[in-house]
């Protein structure tokens, strides 16, 4: 059953990805990029990749949906005009194929537990998560614990981004028209929309917190749940209107959050080195070791929370802000 | 079943060879920007899948550790990709704040447009 599940879901992606490269309406071209996100965090689901599964359908799905057809608003586009075969395109494409499909010939076969990429760290991943740090869930433990030095890189580079965006998209205080009040999303008018967003709001956010404190023992963490909390606010932007999304989420408070964030990671770091350990050995926080690593890794956690989810909500409202 | 398990790991490679083949050809042969940025993910995607692919075991569960199992799937790759899923969708905004920013300057988004505007060959 579940070999026949992989089939049709890898065929899928394949059809998929033929109907975007074929598609000449660019609205089109999103919405499939939108099933196609939903079909791959189904594969990784059936590769046992839950967390990551978790963080594409919230991210590939929602977010990046969003912001394209955001930037298709912006630009005005709806289709674009034919051309002729591009042969270098095609050529280059096969030629880059053809070596993949080569080196492919020498890999280990799918799913083999003797595979050299299970000899090395991972074991020592898997028996440490129980023994040393105490976390049921092991993405967890390798992410914010044995490789906490890398995951803070990445917030960083997200952090770099947020404010990369901010500044390209944000007009001067000078040139920027004070908020209208008369806007109208186009959405408001219709009622289910309306009510349904008023009923689910509290459901995401009580989710994204279920999904940030129950990153220890199932799938979750900090980036998934700051996505799943930032949509909350991008749906009510849609939705009720810019005016209630900035009253909830302010974008001063959004753009606070994309440093302050980074600050509490490094600074969690900072911290264990002033009380003698290296920079972020979670061991000397507490008395006790998991205890110590327990902690530790609910404060770095939440510092992603903070930058990945002010940065969502920033980069929504630099593309929405941008076209009026 | 030995047969089949071989059929869906070559399977798993070519899907996943495909899909980049996919991303790399709009990237170089559509003009249109924000189409480009699609071919780009999905070139990202097929990356994803070339990392997890291979931290599939047959018969082990998802790394979550529990006393009824005890072959788990290898859990680094995970956390290098679920890093790398937000990580790309902050870069793709990048990329799309610049798409919004040449289309304010040149009043385009088709690349072959904006080397005419340029006097460029």
């Amino acid at each position: 059953m579940e070999l026949l599940i992989s089939f049709a879901l890898f065929t899928l992606l394949g059809v998929v990805t033929v109907a975007i490269v074929s598609q000449r309406n660019l609205v089109a071209v999103v919405i499939l990029g939108s099933i196609y996100s939903f079909l791959i965090a189904s594969v990784m689901v059936v590769l046992d990749a839950v967390d990551v599964a978790l963080t594409e359908a919230s991210v590939g799905a929602g977010i990046s949906t969003v912001l394209l057809l955001a930037g298709l608003k912006l630009t005005r586009t709806r289709d674009y005009r034919g051309q002729d075969p591009n042969v270098v395109g095609a050529l280059l494409a096969i030629a880059v194929g053809g070596a993949l499909v080569w080196g492919s010939l020498v890999l280990p076969p799918f799913g083999a537990p003797d595979a050299p990429i299970h000899q090395h760290v991972a074991p020592r991943y898997i028996e440490g998560a129980g023994t040393e740090i105490g976390v049921p869930n092991i993405v967890t433990a390798v992410l914010a614990d044995y490789r906490g030095f890398d995951t803070l890189g990445e917030t960083t580079v997200v952090f770099v981004a947020g404010m990369a965006v901010l500044l390209l998209l944000r007009r001067s205080s000078l040139q920027s028209a004070p908020p209208s009040d008369d806007e109208q999303p186009a959405m408001s008018g219709d009622l289910v929309l309306r009510v349904g967003t008023k009923l689910i709001l509290p459901f995401i956010l009580l989710f994204a917190l279920y999904v940030q404190f129950h990153g220890d023992y199932g799938p979750g963490g900090g980036f998934q749940a700051g996505v799943i909390a930032a949509s909350a606010v991008i749906l009510l932007g849609l939705t009720l209107g810019l005016r209630r999304a900035r009253r909830i989420a302010p974008p001063a408070l959004a753009h606070a959050m994309i440093p302050l964030g980074v600050l509490i990671f490094a600074g969690t770091g900072v911290a264990t080195m002033l009380l003698g350990g290296d920079f972020l050995e979670y061991a000397v926080l507490a008395h006790e070791a998991k205890e110590g690593h327990h902690l530790g890794i609910m404060l770095v956690e939440a510092g992603v929370l903070v930058t990945v989810s002010g940065t969502m909500i920033s980069l929504f409202y630099a593309f929405v802000e941008r076209g009026r | 079943m030995d047969l089949i398990n071989a059929a869906l790991s070559k399977y798993v490679y070519v899907v996943t060879i495909f899909l980049m083949v996919a991303g790399l050809f709009v990237v170089v042969a559509r003009a249109n920007m924000i189409k480009k940025l699609v071919g780009l993910s999905i070139f990202q995607s097929s990356v994803y899948l070339l990392y997890l692919g291979p931290a599939k075991i047959f018969g082990a569960t998802a790394p979550i550790l529990d006393s009824d199992y005890t072959a788990y799937s290898n859990p680094l790759p995970h956390a290098l990709i679920l890093t790398a899923i937000v990580v790309g969708v902050g870069t793709m905004a990048l990329g799309l704040a610049l798409v919004v920013r040449i289309h304010e300057a040149y009043g385009t988004i088709e690349e072959d447009e904006i080397f005419e505007e340029d006097g460029e060959e």
